[in-house]
């Protein structure tokens, strides 16, 4: 099949056989355009970091060598080569980097510039944070964030807003097949259960870049519009599956702050503007920082199989290690998580503070009327094969004073909720260990304390 | 004159345009192939058998390569010609190159090579430094001890005495760019492209592979997306492999490591263990040290014997020892073959002294810098004038000592004092984070220690126009060689610096070059491209009849009379005058016997001192850098702009060493750690919330290119001040030693915690 979409503010077609080609190789091998770079082929590097505009008008910053070519269908994509004008004006953030001398080997420098020309459109001025998907094994960061702060108040370059978008979406060819609505993929999954569905591709490009696999038949999400969006249902908000986690975050900021900040964290801006929440539960992971979050709401799980739908709590849909509670040709369509929850804390430990897997993730979440805890939900990811609650633990909460003492308590209970298991990232113990001292920074927390170890000041 | 502004890197705007290339963006000619290895699955044993049917019957592949199929030389060693390119009847780590696959792409490439059925007839493995010790498994016959005084008279004698051990973590280099070269078969020979810090090592080990002589082979370098000693002798594999394939086919072959084929194949930074016993007064004033040091070296000997040697030989760091013995073990494990890291051994030397005055500073209850201070060696100003000049184990006057005023300075402006109170207050009042604040010293050799490597070839050639070509042995990683060399040709020529181009690294333009390393690249290139264009001034000059004609902004004046140099260039040229000159340099006044442990390494040293402040989380072990201060000596510097960027990446690379970048073996010997999913080099916001660098401003003592100071590998070690933050904060918690070992991880400052409890 052939698609179509913008680069560099024109608009190209590509071929495609398979439909798990990659952005990135058809940017080097066919284009010739070999300034965006493969540095990981994973999307933990963001040298190959490409600007994607699509429906919302939105430039944001993706890592093309996980981005099968089918997801662009009718987006915009703009590479390093297109961040300078037709007449070879370079861009502010092109001559901050130059003027503070924010490159030395140059390799991560062209996915640099791709995410601060993004950030610079969209006036985020949070650089830290914008540019945690990028690598950088030179320069120390510090001149990279110093021109990103000299280039904040320049003006957007008029080239950078032409950015063709085509609504026409994909026509499924052979083992492709490109639904448009919910419908349709719930038919065609109900008849084609070993297919392997995708959305942001934040993991399935693994699959492809890294095990070698060849992923057919093959159905890509991201022309549906009625997985998209996120609807205020008054108590909850029905979130869709193909939502992505920056989607999400924006969503969810004015409701569960802190589960809002762990976000910042969850892999890198350009992994959030692909991966979908639907994704992040349906993959399954023990570690992903979604379902633990989403369990101490009382997330309710919206699946569907052909007409059929069912709802069942987030946390019944781990059944255990690599296995769900989900049939053959069955999908995520959706999520509701509810809106006033007071109390939600979310942690997140892991080896590097940002973009990095947690080694164990915290989400709590207590009620309580007048000091006596009424409920609660404590839940982790990495403390066992699946995202999972401490029944223990919460029993020790229930009918006693919300207290930090009680925290104390209900975290020494752990070490019989859990029996996590020890690899690369932490040994069991730790994990067990610095599981409880979260509970115990919890009960700190509710208790008025500064826990947060970015406020500390020098 | 150009020199010492801080121009831009030399190709800064190709950078952020994205138009400069790598080996990988280099356009290829018309059916290239590409290759991949097919790995080891074991840690040792014996081949027993290789079923390659399905690889060769796979998708787009053009040829499969074994052991028994090289024409020639089977071996890329920088060394001791101990690692074949492809194993032959045994092998020895997880991902050893078996076989090569020769594809029309480098996915076909990369699949075919996953489709061999490799029979094994496995051997226990020797995975661990315990293990090796147990099995005498070992580079050399026996460990290279150098000293000097009565060590254990010493200790006997010393009113305190506290022993200990620090593990110290290995590091993956994580260059941007991986591993990549590329062949173009010749009429007779192959030029290579290839990603390497050391083109000449490229291309003899092509030309041993290829049964020609060296001036069969090119090799060429434009620059390299990182390189941190990575890219010393690891590139060598690709490149052969390369130009076996092109031999064999005729065609352009390309090779380059996918990310997770490039952390389980090559080399990295030596893990090793330093166990130490010192002695000391009531002041700290050491009497006497032994170091044990066990360099866990991999299967190869590769470059470890060098590396483990320049681990002695900072044992010292910036300390005067009375009495000291250095005993170092290089233990041959089945691992990868670790190598060249920034540092080169250095700073796991340092870490274990630094270790030491962190110790003794706890066991007195006394300011850890106060006990640096008092160890320092003499300066060789005025400060300290009144105490001799001090001698390193091995026998080197050290002359040019600038540890205490820098320290002072440093100490001074980062408000050192002041804050460790502050710190002091902060950790009473607080339960739950802990602050540390940590000061530590560097003095880093400079010179490779094997002497015949200090030296530096150049061309350098004026066309008619008077645009100038330079070329020179050193490669270009990022780091500013090619701007740093740049400028010091337009200041002797007198030109402005953009008249001046520097060209791709060529080993048919300058031969038999040393490798881009020891941060000796400005020093040695830096004076030979000087050399060559002193000897086009003088041919000028005498053109001009005229030996005081003045060059300077690209104006030459002579006689009263001034007229461009492209002008003077035009004229040379009319009057049948070489435009072309090479020029060479060899670092004068050292000798060093490595067997003895004795003589001048070092043409000088290079100082500099880090101020860090840290808090952690009690409660996880989550840390946070805070504040860091640098005071570094670039001597006049070339470009001060530059030398902050290698000091600024320099320290957050070393203290990515000793925090977050944790290296994790399985107990088959199988790296865990193999992406940057699980290998974790800092991220933008791991770099310190206050981040001050500023330079030592005073020339170097000897006379390097304009007096300036190498700084590529020095200001790696600052990131030592970081990891004793955290040892100073965990400190905090309770009143044992609390034993930090390196990488400090969130999890192993959890468990320091727990120790210092006790």
């Amino acid at each position: 099949m052939d698609i179509s979409f913008g680069l560099n503010g024109e608009t190209v077609t590509a071929s495609v056989n398979s439909g798990t080609e990659t952005l990135l190789d058809f940017l080097r091998e066919t284009q010739g355009l070999k300034g965006t770079k493969e540095g990981c082929n994973e999307g933990d590097c963001g040298a190959c970091s490409v600007i994607m505009t699509g429906p919302d008008g939105t430039p944001k910053a993706v890592n093309s060598c996980i981005l099968m070519l089918p997801q662009i269908q009718g987006r915009s994509i703009r590479t390093v080569e297109g961040i300078s004008g037709p007449d070879g004006a370079l861009h502010p953030v092109q001559t901050a980097m130059i003027d503070y001398h924010g490159s030395q080997c140059g390799f991560c420098t062209p996915g640099f510039i791709t995410t601060m020309a993004a950030a610079h459109s969209n006036g985020d001025t949070d650089h830290d944070t914008a540019l945690a998907g990028n690598l950088c094994r030179c320069t120390g960061y510090a001149p990279i964030v110093r021109a990103a702060q000299s280039a904040q108040d320049e003006p957007i370059p008029d080239w950078m807003a032409q950015n063709p978008i085509s609504p026409t979406p994909l026509r499924s060819d052979g083992a492709i097949f490109c639904p448009t609505s919910a419908d349709e993929l719930a038919d065609w999954y109900r008849d084609h259960p070993d297919a392997t569905l995708v959305a942001g591709a934040t993991d399935v490009g693994l699959w492809v870049t890294k095990s070698l696999a060849n992923l057919s038949p093959i159905a890509f999400l991201n022309h549906i519009k009625d997985l998209g969006d996120i609807q205020d249902k008054g108590d909850h908000l029905r979130v869709g599956a193909t939502v992505t986690i920056a989607q999400l975050m924006q969503a969810i900021k004015p409701l569960h702050d802190s589960l809002h900040s762990m976000f910042t964290r969850y892999g890198s801006p350009q992994v959030r503007n692909s991966a979908t929440i639907g994704g992040n539960i349906a993959n399954g992971s023990p570690i992903g920082d979604g379902p633990p979050a989403l369990i101490a709401l009382g997330a309710t799980l919206h699946l569907r199989h052909g007409a059929t739908r069912r709802d069942l709590a987030l946390e019944d849909f781990f059944v255990e290690y690599g296995r769900q509670d989900r049939l053959p040709g069955e999908f995520v369509e959706g999520i509701s998580i509810p809106k006033d929850m007071q109390n939600l804390r979310c942690y997140k430990l892991s080896k590097r503070f940002d973009q990095d897997i947690s080694a164990v993730c915290g989400c709590f979440w207590v009620d309580q009327k007048d000091g006596i805890v009424t409920q609660a939900r404590l839940a982790f990811g990495g403390m066992a094969g699946t995202p999972k609650r401490a029944s223990g633990a919460e029993e020790i909460l229930n009918a006693n004073p919300l207290s930090p003492e009680t925290m104390r308590r209900a975290a020494q209970a752990l070490a019989d909720d859990f029996t996590p298991m020890s690899d690369q990232r932490a040994s069991a113990d730790y994990r067990l260990q610095a599981a409880q001292g979260m509970l115990v920074r919890y009960g700190n927390d509710l208790a008025g304390a500064d826990t947060d170890i970015r406020k500390v000041a020098p | 004159m150009t020199v010492s502004k801080s121009l831009p890197h030399d190709t800064a705007r190709e950078h952020v345009t994205g138009t400069a290339r790598y080996v990988d963006d280099i356009p290829t000619p018309a059916g290239t192939l590409h290759l991949a290895f097919g790995q080891s699955p074991v840690a040792n044993g014996k081949l027993t058998s290789m079923d390659l049917k399905d690889v060769t019957s796979a998708p787009g592949v053009v040829a499969v390569i074994t052991a028994q199929d090289l024409p020639f030389a089977n071996d890329v060693s920088p060394s001791a010609h101990d690692e074949p390119l492809l194993a032959d009847g045994s092998v020895h780590y997880v991902g050893q190159p078996v076989f090569l696959v020769v594809a029309d792409s480098h996915l076909n490439a990369r699949k075919a090579a996953r489709l061999a059925k490799i029979s094994i007839e496995e051997v226990t493995p020797i995975l661990t430094i315990e293990d090796a010790l147990a099995a005498d498994s070992r580079f050399e016959d026996g460990p290279r001890i150098y000293g000097k005084g009565d060590v254990d008279e010493a200790l006997k004698d010393a009113p305190h005495q506290v022993s200990g051990s620090i593990n110290i973590g290995g590091q993956e280099h994580f260059y941007l760019e991986g591993q990549a070269a590329m062949a173009l078969p010749g009429e007779t020979g192959v030029t290579i492209q290839s990603s390497t810090q050391h083109p000449t090592e490229i291309q003899h080990k092509v030309a041993e592979a290829l049964g020609c002589p060296f001036h069969e082979v090119v090799v060429e370098v434009r620059r390299m997306g990182g390189g941190f000693g990575g890219k010393e002798s690891q590139g060598n594999a690709l490149a052969v492999a390369c130009a076996i394939a092109a031999r064999a086919t005729g065609r352009a072959c390309k090779m380059r490591y996918d990310r997770d084929d490039d952390f389980v194949i090559t080399g990295k930074r030596h893990d090793c263990r330093v166990d130490y016993t010192v002695g000391f007064d009531d002041v700290g004033r050491i009497v006497g040290v032994d170091f044990t040091q066990y360099f866990r070296c991999g299967w190869a000997q590769d470059l470890s014997l060098p590396v483990a040697d320049r681990a002695m030989l900072h044992a010292d760091n910036a300390y005067d020892l009375p009495h000291a013995r250095i005993t170092s073990h290089r233990l041959k494990t089945n691992t990868q073959s670790a190598t060249a890291f920034r540092g080169f051994g250095g700073p796991q030397g340092v870490l274990g002294i630094e270790r030491v005055m962190d110790h003794v500073a706890h066991h007195l209850g006394l300011d850890p810098a106060a006990v640096r201070g008092i160890n320092f060696y003499a300066s060789g100003g005025s400060i300290s004038g009144q105490r001799k000049v001090g001698t390193t184990p091995y026998g080197m006057p050290v002359t040019d000592s600038i540890s205490q005023e820098l320290s002072d300075a440093l100490l001074t402006s980062s408000d050192y004092s002041t804050r460790r109170r502050a710190v002091a207050e902060w950790n009473a009042q607080n339960e739950i984070f802990k602050k540390g604040i940590a000061f530590s010293p560097v003095k880093f050799g400079i010179s490779f220690t094997l002497t015949q490597l200090n030296q530096a070839g150049a061309l350098v050639q004026i066309y008619s126009d008077g645009s100038v070509l330079i070329n020179h042995g050193g490669t270009e990683m990022g780091q500013g060689l090619f701007q740093k060399v740049a400028q010091v040709a337009a200041s002797t020529l007198g030109v402005p610096r953009d008249v001046i181009r520097p060209s791709a690294t060529a080993t048919d333009k300058v031969p038999n070059t040393s490798a881009t390393a020891a941060s000796s690249g400005s020093d040695l290139n830096g004076m030979a491209v000087r050399n060559a264009c002193e000897t086009l001034i003088a041919r000028l000059r005498d053109l001009l009849g005229d030996p005081d004609a003045i060059f300077e902004n690209g104006q030459v004046t002579s006689k009263g009379e001034t007229q461009t140099f492209a002008e003077l260039a035009q004229t040379a040229w009319a009057a049948r005058v070489s435009l072309s000159a090479t020029g060479f340099y060899a670092t004068p006044d050292i000798a060093w016997d490595r067997i003895k442990g004795e003589g001048r390494p070092f043409f000088y040293f290079a100082y500099g001192a880090c101020v860090s402040e840290v808090v952690i989380d009690t409660l996880t072990g989550e840390y946070r850098t805070l504040r860091t201060d640098i005071l570094h000596d670039c001597g006049t510097s070339l470009n001060p702009a530059l030398d902050i960027g290698q000091i600024e990446g320099g320290y957050v690379q070393g203290a990515g060493w000793l925090t977050t970048e944790e290296l994790v073996w399985d107990d088959t010997g199988r790296l865990r750690t193999h992406a940057p999913s699980t290998y974790k080099i800092p991220a933008c916001a791991d770099r310190p919330d206050i981040f001050n660098v500023s330079l030592w401003d005073a020339p170097n003592t000897v006379d390097t290119i304009y007096r300036s100071k190498a700084v590529g590998e020095p200001p790696f070690m600052h990131g030592i001040a970081t990891f004793l933050a955290l040892s100073d904060a965990v400190a905090a918690c309770g009143p044992t030693y609390p034993n930090l070992q390196a990488p400090a991880t969130t999890e192993e400052v959890f468990r320091a915690i727990g120790r210092a409890r006790t």
